[in-house]
């Protein structure tokens, strides 16, 4: 991708599309059972990865919970990589190890996909702290839901980023739902940014659903971050349009706050403000669409004929010392316990 | 008797605790508006109230720490982790908090909390969210650990486990909440006692030693057995914390061969200690080595057929009880 200032605005709204028709193509598949697991959908809340994506370089550190195909995506993580994942497949970003819920990409900067709510902060604390440490000027960029600011990870994470003066900004995707506790039910705040005060870390509240407003907040604060290191917090409004994962009817909410919002969505205001500006045409936009609706069934096709993780990998990667080979005595199980006539290694009995 | 799912028994022994005792509340992430995450909470906020029955913000460290306090002042508090997988960040107030509590302040506060929730790998749900957590729990003195794997047990260990002293948990096998069995009516007390265990099928060749998911299992392998005409007695230990060693060694006096097969991983696993007991009381009633069929130990792995590769099958544990057996 390109550098943030030319980072172009049309292509910002292909990509948003383009996680639109992915998640959509999953929850189908996911149906389909080709999908296992949990499976969490971001359809709705594609201004805020896609506004911060556009805001940082390429280099800047992302990272994120359990909801984060589009981060991947973002990321510049392959449609075809990121379904594989889906689908378990050796082709996927974690090898078919890893799972919706484990979404990883080193070559592109995506440091997960984590699936225990709130864990993955103190991570990006610690990127941060890397980041420092080596004087680099990058950034870390840590996206968490509503529901893990009542972690005692997260609160230790930001005075940790906040006495340490360390390049990151949290990103807290305010969807108004933890599953199906609201804001109000779990927070004592009136305002979940009013957290980032008691660290004595910035905090902004900004509309998630507003593509620009995202950018520009996001590109703002990093410069300042890059300049001199600080946390930054920002609360992003928005809102899930699914339920919290495949499995939940989401009967907590009414149709008509879901209405409310799809009428605010983020794709098709980014799309009138470009319009409006002569920058994109009707016709230009179906094409747009068209493509990202090809991308995504490609990318099903090769999932489907991408292998299964070979059976004799299993043991690859437990430990970074590489592969076990088979019959040598492995880490559970000392060397004398495995008698001549003893079923051998993969069938776990002894 | 009548037939209920595991989750209905769960349901039921939490009413009837709940409307025993005015100190028994139940609280935890989605158990009260969202009637339980897995649904075994439901209808219990209608019936009892935001009172007694208590949704909480994702914070097991906080409410589950919240319980051990309450309870040091008369309470007793049932705390439900969405999974076991998630009670790890609690971990501190679980192994480190409640069962040292007695010790600590020679014997001034016993801590009568219960701690449930679903436990053990489900399906493709990755290494964060597949732990069995049963043999890093009864490794701390001072818990005790129930695994109930049929509605009877589960409903009797429960309604044990809440009128306990101690910290108890009870590890609920999330693959058997819908599954059903026959269990006593609610006008009748069922209590079933903490470390008692049962013999699901008498048999007389081998003895399965297993418990909660890998109960159904070995069942399963104990019907095919029986068409290549090995008689295997299918025991359920119930309880992992205290052990019925009486009940092991009872029927392995009876068949002199041994698998245990268990939801755990293999190092320091469950299986290990059961192991060690048998060699060392009754050696002279084995016939054979003792096998062990337990999860590969490796995190695990999304792809469904490394996960099944992985687990603990029947041709895994049928392999087993056939080295025993020398056949
Ligand atoms: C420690 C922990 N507790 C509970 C869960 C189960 N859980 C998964 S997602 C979720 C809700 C999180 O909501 P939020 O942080 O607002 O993110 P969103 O789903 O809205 O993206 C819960 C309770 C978990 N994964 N980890």
């Amino acid at each position: 991708m390109q550098p943030v200032e030319q980072r172009d605005e049309v292509e910002m709204l292909s990509l948003m599309l383009l996680i639109r028709r992915f998640e959509e193509r999953a929850s189908q598949q996911y149906q389909a059972q080709k999908i296992g697991g949990f499976c969490h959908l971001y359809i709705g809340q594609e201004a805020v990865v896609t506004g911060a994506i556009a805001a940082v370089r390429d280099d800047d550190y992302i990272i994120t919970a359990y909801r984060d195909h589009a981060h991947a995506l973002a990321r510049g993580t392959t449609t075809d990589a990121c379904m594989a994942e889906l689908f378990g497949k050796e082709t996927g970003c974690s090898r078919g190890l890893g799972g919706s819920m484990h979404f990883f990409d080193r070559k592109n900067h995506m440091y997960g996909g984590h699936a225990i709510v709130a864990a993955h902060v103190p991570l990006a604390v610690g990127m941060a702290f890397a980041i420092k440490y080596r004087g680099e000027d990058r950034v870390t960029l840590c996206f968490f839901g509503d529901g893990a600011i009542n972690q005692g990870a997260f609160h230790e994470a930001l005075n940790l980023a906040a006495l340490y003066k360390l390049p990151i900004v949290f990103i807290c995707e305010n969807n108004l739902f933890a599953m199906g506790t609201s804001v109000k039910r779990s927070t004592s705040l009136r305002q979940i940014v009013d957290r980032a005060e008691g660290y004595d870390i910035p905090g902004e509240i900004i509309d998630g659903m507003n593509f620009r407003e995202v950018r520009d907040k996001v590109a703002e604060i990093v410069d300042s971050i890059r300049k001199e290191p600080h946390p930054a917090f920002l609360e992003m409004r928005t809102y899930r349009y699914r339920g919290h994962s495949m499995s939940d009817p989401a009967s907590y909410r009414t149709k008509q706050e879901l209405e409310k919002y799809r009428l605010d969505d983020p794709i098709t205001r980014l799309r009138a403000q470009l319009t409006r500006e002569g920058k994109l045409t009707n016709e230009q936009f179906d094409l747009l669409d068209k493509r990202a609706k090809e991308t995504v069934l490609a990318s099903v096709k090769f999932a489907e004929k991408s292998p299964q993780p070979p059976l004799d990998t299993l043991y690859d990667f437990t430990y970074a010392d590489g592969a076990m080979e088979p019959g040598r005595p492995r880490p559970g199980e000392p060397a004398q316990e495995r008698r001549e006539g003893a079923p051998s290694p993969g069938t776990n009995s002894r | 008797m009548r037939e209920i799912t595991y989750r209905q028994a769960l349901n039921e022994a939490l009413a009837e605790e709940l409307e025993r005792d005015p100190n028994v509340f139940l609280m935890g992430e989605e158990v009260a508006e969202y009637q339980g995450a897995y649904k075994v909470s439901h209808g219990l906020l209608q019936r009892f109230g935001p009172r007694r029955i208590i949704d909480t913000p994702i914070s097991e460290n906080g409410f589950a720490g919240l319980g051990v306090g309450a309870a040091m002042v008369g309470l007793r508090p049932i705390i439900e982790f969405m999974t076991f997988s998630f009670s790890l960040v609690a971990f501190d107030q679980v192994v480190n908090n409640a069962p040292n509590m007695y010790t600590m302040s020679g014997g001034q506060f016993n801590i009568p909390i219960t701690f449930r929730g679903p436990n053990g790998p489900a399906h493709q749900l990755g290494a964060t969210h597949s732990h069995a957590t049963e043999n890093f729990y009864a490794s701390v003195p001072g818990l005790k650990v129930c695994t109930p794997a049929t509605p009877r047990d589960a409903k009797g260990l429960l309604k044990t486990a809440v009128r306990d002293d101690n910290p108890v948990l009870v590890l609920e096998a999330e693959l058997l909440y819908s599954s059903k069995g026959m269990v006593e009516p609610p006008d009748e007390e069922l209590l079933i006692p903490l470390g008692k265990a049962e013999v699901k099928r008498e048999g007389s060749d081998v003895s399965i030693i297993c418990y909660a998911q890998t109960v159904p299992l070995a069942l399963q392998v104990a019907a095919q057995l029986e068409e290549e005409d090995i008689s295997a007695e299918i025991l359920d230990l119930r309880s992992i914390k205290p052990l019925d060693e009486k009940a092991i060694f009872d029927s392995v006096t009876k068949t002199h061969r041994v698998v245990i097969v268990e939801q755990d991983h293999p190092f320091c696993g469950v299986g290990a200690e059961v192991c060690y007991r048998i060699q060392k009381n009754i050696f002279d009633a084995l016939d054979a080595p003792i096998f062990r069929v337990s999860q590969e130990d490796v995190p695990m792995p999304y792809n469904e057929r490394l996960e099944k590769a992985v687990l603990p099958n029947a041709d895994k544990l049928i392999a087993a009880v056939k080295q025993v057996c020398y056949t």
